[in-house]
């Protein structure tokens, strides 16, 4: 069972009260637990099961501007005192930064908590493996599915403390159900995998098993006996779940840190066009029972929406106390980085971005770390599909597609079939212009 | 005598108990308990960022029968803890009975010695060295924009309790030393990364000075990146400088050869074992032994000593690297390959260090034989999808060659292959075999482990290039 929130205040409390008493002048710490209990089926029969429970507590301690941090699992009293002496010892020998300290009292979030982020759900471990293997049940069904990779399903609850010396003590109750169906198609010597994952805060939210199993059949047999096409330049439609990877690399260059230190491409455009007048980005923390939602940031700062990108200008950074007063502007709640990000819909249908072009390419899978952040160059492994006259016409693999995000990022059209399936999500993209690495 | 135990209220008579109970109808499995000290120090903006410590104790009990791992894991050491763990273990097992196989190999072998690299060298003489760093660095040259240094130091020790009593101990220090740049000259920007590290104190990879080489390294790098052109596209002949490249077979073929997707047909080598996979003069190697390297390991995280095992002898497939688990249901040994990145996860076939070895050929002969091609020199991240055995890479250093000379640098360039075929493709091996300055982390099912990767210069026929430049 997870750990309720006076357990956990209890060692938030012990922590803050022994490193004042050791000497530091300000303290911040957060107290987690967390059980997940997960099962895993290959081929129709059980591969595995596992519990696992983390409890840990992350302790940043002051020393007027000198700070340092220890992180523990061990919370045994005894260890737990040498352990906050040797972080209020460390803090007395690292050198003072003028910036550092706790949030701003005046940003702490106050108010209710309505977001639903928590399913009281709990499944036994039979009932977790009958879901998954009737996923893979129907991906079996398909022809030429032969083999899975494993399939799982995982039940995670969580529950944590985040507390400090000037008064922000608060936290909540999370929940996590995933399942996921991983198979193998072949067919004439050519052997492909895919898959297909569905991961929400409430087990009535996430794909059943039917579809799972069917989703991932589908994708994997697609696959099958590709060709390698030529170099050359080509309009690339970059399937949901590879578009949501844009958000990514621009979430960590609009960063304040990467804007403080000047290492994203990014650097100078506040306020200026980035992206085709009708691009629109959000990060909004509040929406209900998403994957991404939270009331507030690792600081306590309460995590308001932004309008990330505006009619193609970028408006918002994510900013954190620390790298906010380098840039001079104050912590939006997002230390912990983006909550809930998303392109607004387009105003394309699917449809019509698949016959924006006589020839494209929908890439369906992307491996490599892609995106450099500073200099804004992009380039991955790709495989996907070929579209002739908006039809899909046979399975492409084995090239790189390559370009600069300055210039991807104008090229961008969206098509109006948004979906919150994780917590980034994109409607499905065209990008005009890009090369493709082939033969 | 347990060190790990000592905290707890679990004694070691107690802790057998519940593990010989649990196991007693089980193929295999042992109760794993770790404790790591981790620390990282980082400057970064000209300023020392903060210093962070970490301690991590737990433990994983796992049970096997067949196929079947139960799995649970906690970081509560305590009597309690392992009995809800152990009821949790038998219910998933509770239908299966299986033949406990208590035999394993013995080892005394030490292939690094037993220090805590975090308390060899004070926190003061690490920001002073920070510090260093930060300003020879920015000295260098005035495009020198952003520098980012850190040391990372650890030690975790482990303890496999096997039923019967048997205690099989393990004590691994792990430093590493990152330095990072970014220069910007004419409005244009590039960075750097250069790093060291292995299973000795800070001070072996630090000493007469040698911290100023990784300064230097890293803005040769980046400077040379300054002049570099776009990439261009398509399939060409490529040259791949010795050492770190090797991620290249880590990636190729490394991954494709791992016990569990052979034992699940999913590789595409699983039929292959006798078989030609590569040139004649290609052999591999994966080595736990080598002294004071990443991926060396005294023994695994299931108890069986390391060792160097033959993967692939003069272009033919010979065996493939095995835990436990998989070595069992595929009748054959533990080749000592079964790791985790710590007591939360479960043990899979990983690599430890692995290696091409020798061959006969010069660097100067490969780059003189490329009308057209490009020279590889350094990568950041590779990715394998080990079914279809398409693999990728980014150079983070590489130059043009045209007409057997080194060209221009390249910026940007994506190498994309075919694992199976790629190494039938490679047409020279070098003499100048090295090994990578220590500093590759390989991920797999979620899970980190140290490891490292050694090769000498090859020339490889054909391999699709990704750039901007038709």
């Amino acid at each position: 069972m997870i750990k309720e929130k006076d357990y956990l205040n209890n060692i938030a409390e012990q922590c803050l009260s022994k490193s004042n008493k050791l000497g530091s002048t300000d303290a911040s710490v957060m107290v987690m637990h967390s059980v997940s209990e997960d099962v895993s089926v290959r081929n129709r029969k059980l591969d595995g099961s596992r519990r696992s429970e983390n409890l840990g507590i992350t302790l940043t301690t002051y020393i007027g501007k000198k700070k340092s941090t220890i992180s523990s699992s061990d919370l045994n009293t005894k260890n737990l005192d040498g352990l906050i002496n040797r972080c209020v010892e460390s803090t007395k020998i690292t050198p003072e930064d003028d910036l550092n300290s706790l949030a701003d009292k005046e940003l702490y979030f106050k108010g209710d908590k309505d977001l639903d982020l928590y399913d009281e759900t709990v499944l036994e471990n039979k009932k977790k493996i009958e879901y998954i293997n009737e996923a893979e049940e129907e991906a079996f069904s398909r022809k030429d599915i032969v083999n899975t990779n494993g399939s799982g399903f995982s039940q995670n609850k969580s529950n944590f403390i985040l507390a400090n010396s000037s008064g922000f003590s608060d936290g909540y109750k999370t929940s996590q159900f995933t399942a996921y169906c991983e198979v193998v198609s072949k067919n004439n010597g050519s052997m492909e995998r895919d898959y297909e994952y569905s991961s929400k805060r409430f087990f009535n939210d996430i794909l059943k098993p039917k579809q799972l199993g069917s989703k991932a059949a589908e994708l994997a047999l697609k696959k099958l006996n590709p060709k390698k096409i030529k170099s050359e330049k080509l309009n690339i439609i970059f399937d949901k779940r590879i578009a949501k990877g844009f958000l990514s690399s621009f979430s960590s260059a609009i960063s304040s840190s990467a804007f403080a230190k000047g290492t994203t491409f990014l650097k100078d455009k506040l306020n200026k066009k980035i992206f085709g007048d009708k691009i629109n980005i959000q990060d909004k923390a509040d929406i209900k029972k998403a994957n991404g939602s939270r009331y507030f940031d690792v600081e306590g700062v309460k995590t308001n929406p932004l309008d990330l990108v505006k009619d193609g200008a970028l408006n918002d950074l994510l900013i954190d106390t620390y790298n906010g007063k380098k840039i001079k502007k104050k912590s939006n709640g997002r230390a912990s980085g983006s909550s809930n990000l998303y392109f607004l819909n387009g105003d394309l249908s699917f449809e019509e971005l698949l016959n924006s072009n006589k020839k494209l390419l929908y890439i369906t899978e992307t491996i490599g770390r892609g995106s450099n952040i500073i200099t804004g160059d992009f380039s991955v492994g790709a495989s996907g599909l070929m579209v002739e006259n908006g039809e899909f016409s046979y399975p492409v693999s084995e090239i790189t597609i390559a370009g600069n995000l300055n210039n991807i990022y104008k090229n961008i059209s969206l098509a109006n079939d948004l979906e919150f399936n994780y917590s980034t999500n994109s409607p499905t993209m065209l990008v005009e212009g890009m090369i493709v690495g082939g033969k | 005598m347990s060190d790990l135990l000592k905290n707890s209220n679990l004694s070691l008579d107690t802790a057998d108990k519940i593990v010989s109970d649990t196991l007693h109808d089980c193929d295999d499995g042992e109760l794993y308990i770790e404790d790591t000290k981790f620390e990282t120090v980082t400057l970064d903006d000209n300023k020392i960022k903060s210093s962070e410590y970490s301690i991590d104790s737990g433990y994983g009990f796992r049970a096997i029968t067949d196929d079947v791992i139960a799995y649970s894991h906690s970081n509560e050491i305590s009597e309690e803890s392992l009995k809800k763990s152990s009821k949790n273990l038998k219910s998933t097992l509770k239908s299966k009975k299986g033949t406990y196989n208590s035999e394993i190999k013995k080892t005394n072998q030490k292939f690094y010695n037993d220090i805590d690299p975090i308390e060899t060298k004070s926190l003061n003489a690490k920001i002073e060295l920070l510090n260093l760093m930060n300003e020879y660095s920015r000295s260098k040259d005035q495009s020198v924009k952003q520098v980012s240094a850190s040391f990372l130091g650890e030690k975790k020790n482990v303890e496999i309790l096997r039923p019967g009593g048997e205690l099989l101990k393990d004590s691994r220090p792990l430093v590493r030393i990152n330095i990072s740049m970014m220069v910007e000259k004419n409005g244009r920007k590039e960075t750097a990364v250069y790093g060291v590290g292995g299973r000795q104190s800070y001070d072996e990879y630090l000493k007469d000075g040698s911290w100023k080489k990784l300064c230097d390294e890293a803005f040769r790098i980046a400077t040379t990146n300054l002049k570099s052109k776009p990439s261009p596209a398509g399939e060409m002949k490529v040259v791949l400088g010795p050492g770190w490249p090797a991620i290249l077979i880590h990636e190729a073929i490394g991954h494709g050869l791992e016990g569990d997707f052979n034992r699940k047909k999913t590789s595409v080598f699983h039929n292959l074992v006798g078989r030609r996979v590569a040139s004649e003069g290609v052999t591999i190697i994966d080595d736990g032994t080598i002294d004071n390297r990443r991926g060396s390991l005294n023994i695994d995280d299931e108890g069986t000593p390391t060792e160097k095992t033959v993967l692939i002898e003069k272009g033919i497939l010979k065996n493939f690297m095995q835990d436990r688990l998989n070595a069992r249901l595929m009748n054959t040994k533990s080749t000592g390959n079964g790791r985790r990145e710590n007591y939360k996860h479960i043990v899979l076939p990983r690599m430890r260090n692995t290696i091409m070895l020798n061959g006969t050929h010069t660097q100067e002969e490969m780059i003189n034989s490329v009308t057209k091609g490009i020279f590889a020199v350094s990568f950041g991240g590779g990715q394998v999808d080990i079914t279809s055995g398409k693999f990728v890479f980014n150079c983070t250093e590489a130059y043009e060659i045209v007409n057997g000379k080194i060209g221009a640098p390249l910026k940007g360039a994506t190498l994309i292959g075919d694992g199976p075929s790629s190494l039938k493709e490679v047409l020279m091996v070098g003499n100048d075999m090295m090994l990578d300055p220590g500093i590759g982390t390989c991920g797999k099912s979620g899970q980190g482990v140290p490891v490292g990767v050694g090769q000498p210069s090859l020339l490889i026929d054909n391999m699709t290039v990704g750039g901007t430049q038709l």
